[in-house]
C-alpha cells in the first residue's frame, strides 16, 4: 500500500513551514535515515528523513512552496512491487493522519476539553490516626531533643537493617552536633557512613540508594548547606514516584538543623521549613518537642516517601518528657494542641513555639485564653485541627522564624480565610522573621527574630484589646 | 609525556579494525548468535526511534524527544555484559536504554504520547521511565543527576553484599557537572560497584567538546582520584562489550568504580528541534557511511553468510512489524484518566 510522507512539525508548536528543498526525486529509492527534503520555519531548517523504506512514487508539494500545514502529504512512497497506478488510492502513513488538517488530530481531539476543562478535585487527605493514647503511669523520662533524635535514629537501626546514616562527621566525630552519638560504636562504619563535604554528591547518592529500597537517613550539618543539593532533594526524590507512575520512590529521610542559631550570620541562619512546604512529594515535619522529635524522626525513617526533618540548634539541648513506650511512633501529618485555650489560637512549629508558649504566659496574666497548636507536619498540613481551633476561638495568629513572603504562616491564613472566613472575627496575623538575610551584629540579630512581646501584641490586637 | 599514573593500560582509540581489549589484546569476535542478536537490538531502536521522530512530526509526541539514532552500539554492547539484577540508570536520552533492558516497545512509545498504557501511565515522558523489574532507574532530566544516583545504587549493592553492579550512563556535557566528580571521589572511596559510561557522541546540545571540556578525554576524568578509564570505539559493538566484560568484571570484583568513555555519534540533532548546525553535514554523513553500528554487523554478517540478504529482510520485517505495533498503541490509547493527576504523588 502507497505511504504518504507527511510535512512533520519542528516543535509542538509549529503549524506550518515552508518546504524549501527536495533532495530525492520521483523514482528515487529511499531507505529509513535518508535525507529526503528540507523544510524551514521562521526558527530553523530542518532535514526530513525517511522512515519507510520505498521509491518515491509522486512529490504532491513542490519545492519553493510555504506555508505548507503540518500533517499536509508532501510525497507518496511506493513500496516493494508497488506502481504509480497503485497511488490512486493512497493510505496515509498513520491511520489518523489526514492530509491538510492541523498537527495531531489525535492530540487536538484530546485537548478539546480545555475550553472548559478543570482539574479534578484534589482528593480529600487522608485520615491520619491520632497520637497513640500513653497508658496510665507510663514513665516520663526527662530527655534532650538531641538525645531523643539519637534514640530514634537507634532503634530505627536496631528494627531494620535497610536504615543507615550518611553525612559530615556523622561517625567517627559523633556528630557536628552531636546527635549521631554513639551510633558508630554500636551500628558500625557500614551503616553509619562519613561522607566528604559534597552535600550534592551525597545526598544524590542517598537518593539512588533509597530508590535501591534502602532507607537512608541523611544527615544535613545544617540545611543551609541542603541548598547544594536541592536538586537531588526536588527533582530527584520528590518526583519519582510520580514520574514513574508509582513504580518507583525514594523512602528517605533528610534531617538537620533549619534556622537561625545564634550569631553565625546570614549563610547559616535560614529556615527552610516553607521553602519544601512547596513541594509535592515531600513530607516535611519540624518538632518541637523531644517526644515528637523521637516519636516523628521514627515515622519518618518507616515512612515511605522522602521527608524533609528539620530541626533546630537551639532546641537540641532543651529537655522535654519522654514517655518511656517501647514502640513509640507519633503520627506524620497531625497537628497537636499544645495548649487549651479560647480566647485566641496561635498555631506555630519548631522553634516559633518557644515564643508562643512564653506569649501565652503573658496573656493568661491579662485575662486572655490562648490555645496554642503545635503545627508539627508542615506538610502535609493538618489544617482540620487549625480550622477546629478557629470555630472556637475565632482568632488567629502565626508564628514562625522563617521569612515572612511566602511564608508558612501565609499559607495557613490563606487556607484558613478560605475554609473558615465566617468564623472569623479578626483578620489573621502572621509573626515570621524580618524580611532581612540575619545580620551577625547581636542587636540587630534580635531584631531580626520574632520575639515574645510581638506575638502578645499580634494576639491582643486580633482579640481587640 | 611520562606515564600517567591510573593512566589505562592500554587507550583504545577509535582506530576502526584493529580493536583491542584492555591489554593491547583482540579480542573475541561476536559468533554468529551474538552477531544476530546485536543486530537485532540495534534496529529494533533504529527503527523505533526513527518512528517516534515521525509521531514528534505528527504532533502525537510533545515536547523533548532526544533520540538515540547512531550511539546504538553501546547500550546494546553494554547490555550484554550485565547479569540479573545489574542496575541501568541515564539521562534524558533514554529511549535506547529502556529498549536494551528489555522495556516493552509499546509502553515506551505509548510514554512518549503520553498514554495510560506507558511506562510511567503518561505521567513521566520522554525522559522519566523506570522499570522496576528490568532493573532501569531512569530516565533523568537533570544533567549530570543520574551520576549520584547511579553511584548510590552501587552503594546499595555493597551495603547488601550482593555482587551486583550498577551502570550510570551520560554524556560528555554532563562530564563537566560538579556532582559527578563528587560522585567519583565517594565511589572511589568506598570501592563501589559502578561503570561510568560516558556516552561521548562530540556536543552537548550544540556545544562541541573542544569548546567546553579543557581535558576532551573523557576517560581520564577519574584519573587524579585513582578511576581507571578506557576509550572505547563505540559504533563498533563488539569493543563495547568486549570493554562492558572487563569493566563489569572489574567493578564486580570489588576493585571499584571504573570509567568506560565511549566513543559515539549521534546522527539527528540534540532534540528534535535542533536543526544542528553547529555540525557539517560532512561530518555526519561520514559516520553514517563509514560508521555506523548497524551497517557494520550487517556487512560482517552477510561477509561471513551468517545470514542472507533474504534472513535479514525477515529481521528487518520483524523489527518493523514491533514498531509498527508500538506506535499504532501508543496513538490509539486512551490519555491517562483524570484522577489520575492526584495519584502517586505520596505512597
Amino acid at each position: 500500500m502507497p505511504i504518504e510522507i507527511l510535512m512533520p512539525a519542528l516543535s509542538p508548536t509549529m503549524e506550518e513551514g515552508t518546504l524549501s528543498k527536495w533532495l530525492k526525486n520521483e523514482g528515487d529509492k529511499v531507505t529509513s535515515g535518508d535525507v529526503i527534503a528540507e523544510i524551514e520555519t521562521d526558527k530553523a531548517t530542518m532535514e526530513v528523513e525517511a522512515v519507510d523504506e520505498g521509491v518515491i512514487g509522486k512529490i504532491l508539494i513542490p519545492a519553493g512552496t510555504e506555508a505548507v500545514k503540518v500533517n499536509t502529504a508532501i510525497a507518496v512512497l511506493l513500496q516493494d512491487g508497488e506502481t504509480q497506478a497503485d497511488m490512486a488510492a493512497p493510505k496515509p502513513a498513520e491511520a489518523q493522519s489526514t492530509s491538510g488538517e492541523t498537527a495531531a488530530p489525535k492530540v487536538e481531539e484530546a485537548e478539546k476539553p480545555t475550553s472548559g476543562a478543570t482539574a479534578p478535585a484534589q482528593p480529600r487527605a487522608v485520615e491520619v490516626a491520632p497520637d497513640p493514647d500513653i497508658p496510665e503511669g507510663t514513665e516520663m523520662v526527662p530527655t534532650t531533643v538531641r538525645e531523643a533524635l539519637r534514640d530514634a535514629m537507634a532503634e530505627e537501626m536496631r528494627a531494620s537493617d535497610d536504615v543507615f546514616v550518611m553525612g559530615e562527621e556523622v561517625a567517627e566525630y559523633q556528630g557536628a552536633y552531636k546527635i549521631t552519638q554513639g551510633l558508630l560504636q554500636e551500628f558500625g562504619a557500614r551503616r553509619v557512613v562519613d561522607t566528604p563535604i559534597t552535600e550534592h554528591g551525597f545526598a544524590g547518592i542517598g537518593v539512588g540508594a533509597a530508590m535501591a529500597g534502602l532507607r537512608p537517613i541523611v544527615e544535613f550539618m545544617t540545611f543551609n548547606f541542603a541548598m547544594q543539593a536541592i536538586d537531588q532533594i526536588i527533582n530527584s526524590a520528590a518526583k519519582t514516584l510520580y514520574m514513574s507512575g508509582g513504580q518507583m520512590g525514594a523512602p528517605i529521610v533528610f534531617r538537620g538543623p533549619s534556622g537561625a542559631a545564634a550569631r553565625v550570620g546570614a549563610q547559616h541562619s535560614q529556615c527552610f521549613a516553607a521553602w519544601y512546604s512547596n513541594i509535592p512529594g515531600l513530607k516535611v515535619v519540624m518538632p518541637y518537642t523531644a517526644a515528637d522529635a523521637k516519636g516523628l524522626l521514627r515515622a519518618a525513617i518507616r515512612d515511605p516517601n522522602p521527608v524533609i526533618f528539620l530541626e533546630n540548634e537551639i532546641l537540641y539541648g532543651q529537655t522535654f518528657d519522654v514517655p518511656k513506650i517501647d514502640d513509640f511512633v507519633l503520627p506524620i501529618g497531625k497537628a497537636r494542641i499544645h495548649r487549651q485555650g479560647k480566647d485566641a489560637t496561635i498555631v506555630s512549629f519548631g522553634i516559633g513555639m518557644t515564643y508562643a508558649v512564653k506569649a501565652a504566659d503573658e496573656l493568661a496574666g491579662l485575662g486572655i485564653d490562648v490555645e496554642i497548636i503545635d503545627l508539627r507536619t508542615i506538610r502535609p498540613m493538618d489544617l482540620p485541627t487549625v480550622i477546629e481551633s478557629v470555630k472556637k476561638t475565632g482568632r488567629l495568629v502565626t508564628v514562625e522564624e522563617g521569612y515572612p513572603q511566602s511564608s508558612v504562616g501565609t499559607e495557613i491564613a490563606t487556607r484558613v480565610m478560605q475554609q473558615a472566613f465566617d468564623y472569623l472575627d479578626a483578620p489573621i496575623m502572621t509573626i515570621a522573621g524580618k524580611d532581612v538575610p540575619m545580620p551577625y551584629a547581636a542587636n540587630l540579630e534580635k531584631l531580626a527574630l520574632p520575639n515574645v512581646g510581638e506575638v502578645v501584641e499580634a494576639v491582643k490586637a486580633v482579640c481587640y484589646k | 609525556m611520562a606515564p600517567r599514573p591510573n593512566a589505562p593500560v592500554s587507550n583504545r582509540k577509535t582506530s576502526g579494525k584493529a580493536v583491542k581489549n584492555f591489554n593491547g589484546e583482540t579480542f573475541v569476535e561476536f559468533d554468529r548468535d551474538t552477531e544476530l542478536k546485536a543486530y537485532r537490538e540495534m534496529l529494533l531502536i533504529r527503527r523505533f526511534e526513527e518512528k517516534a521522530g515521525q509521531l514528534y512530526g505528527m504532533g502525537f509526541i510533545g515536547g523533548f524527544c532526544h533520540l538515540y539514532i547512531g550511539q546504538e552500539a553501546v547500550v546494546v554492547g553494554m547490555q550484554m555484559a550485565l547479569k540479573e539484577g545489574d542496575q541501568v540508570i541515564t539521562g534524558y536520552r533514554d529511549h535506547g536504554h529502556m529498549l536494551a533492558c528489555g522495556m516493552s516497545a509499546r509502553g515506551v512509545m505509548a510514554e512518549l504520547t503520553g498514554r495510560r498504557g506507558g511506562l510511567s501511565k503518561g505521567k513521566g515522558g520522554s525522559m522519566h521511565m523506570f522499570s522496576k523489574e528490568k532493573h532501569f532507574y531512569g530516565g533523568h532530566g537533570i544533567v549530570g543527576a543520574q551520576v549520584s544516583l547511579g553511584t548510590g545504587l552501587a552503594f546499595a549493592n555493597r551495603y547488601r553484599g550482593n555482587d551486583n553492579v550498577s551502570l550510570a550512563y551520560f554524556g560528555d556535557g554532563a562530564a563537566n557537572q560538579g556532582q559527578v566528580y563528587e560522585s567519583f571521589n565517594m565511589a572511589a572511596l568506598w570501592k563501589l560497584p559502578v561503570i561510568y559510561i560516558i556516552e561521548n557522541n562530540r556536543y552537548a546540545m550544540g556545544t562541541s567538546v573542544a569548546r567546553a571540556s579543557a581535558q576532551a578525554d573523557f576517560s581520564q576524568r577519574g584519573a587524579s582520584i585513582g578511576i581507571p578509564g578506557f576509550q572505547v570505539d563505540g559504533m563498533d559493538v563488539r569493543a563495547v562489550k568486549a570493554a562492558g566484560d572487563e569493566a563489569v568484571e572489574y567493578a564486580r570484583s570489588g576493585k571499584g568504580p571504573i570509567i568506560l568513555e565511549m566513543q559515539t555519534y549521534r546522527y539527528r540533532g540534540h532534540s528534535m528541534s535542533d536543526p544542528a548546525k553547529y555540525r557539517s553535514k560532512d561530518e555526519v554523513q561520514k559516520m553514517r557511511s563509514d560508521h555506523d553500528p548497524i551497517e557494520q554487523v550487517r556487512a560482517r554478517l552477510l561477509e561471513k553468510s551468517w545470514a542472507s540478504e533474504d534472513e535479514l529482510k525477515a529481521i528487518d520485517k520483524d523489527v518493523r512489524d514491533i514498531v509498527a505495533d508500538s506506535a499504532d498503541f501508543a496513538q490509539n490509547d486512551p490519555e491517562p484518566d483524570a484522577s489520575e493527576l492526584y495519584t502517586d504523588i505520596l505512597l
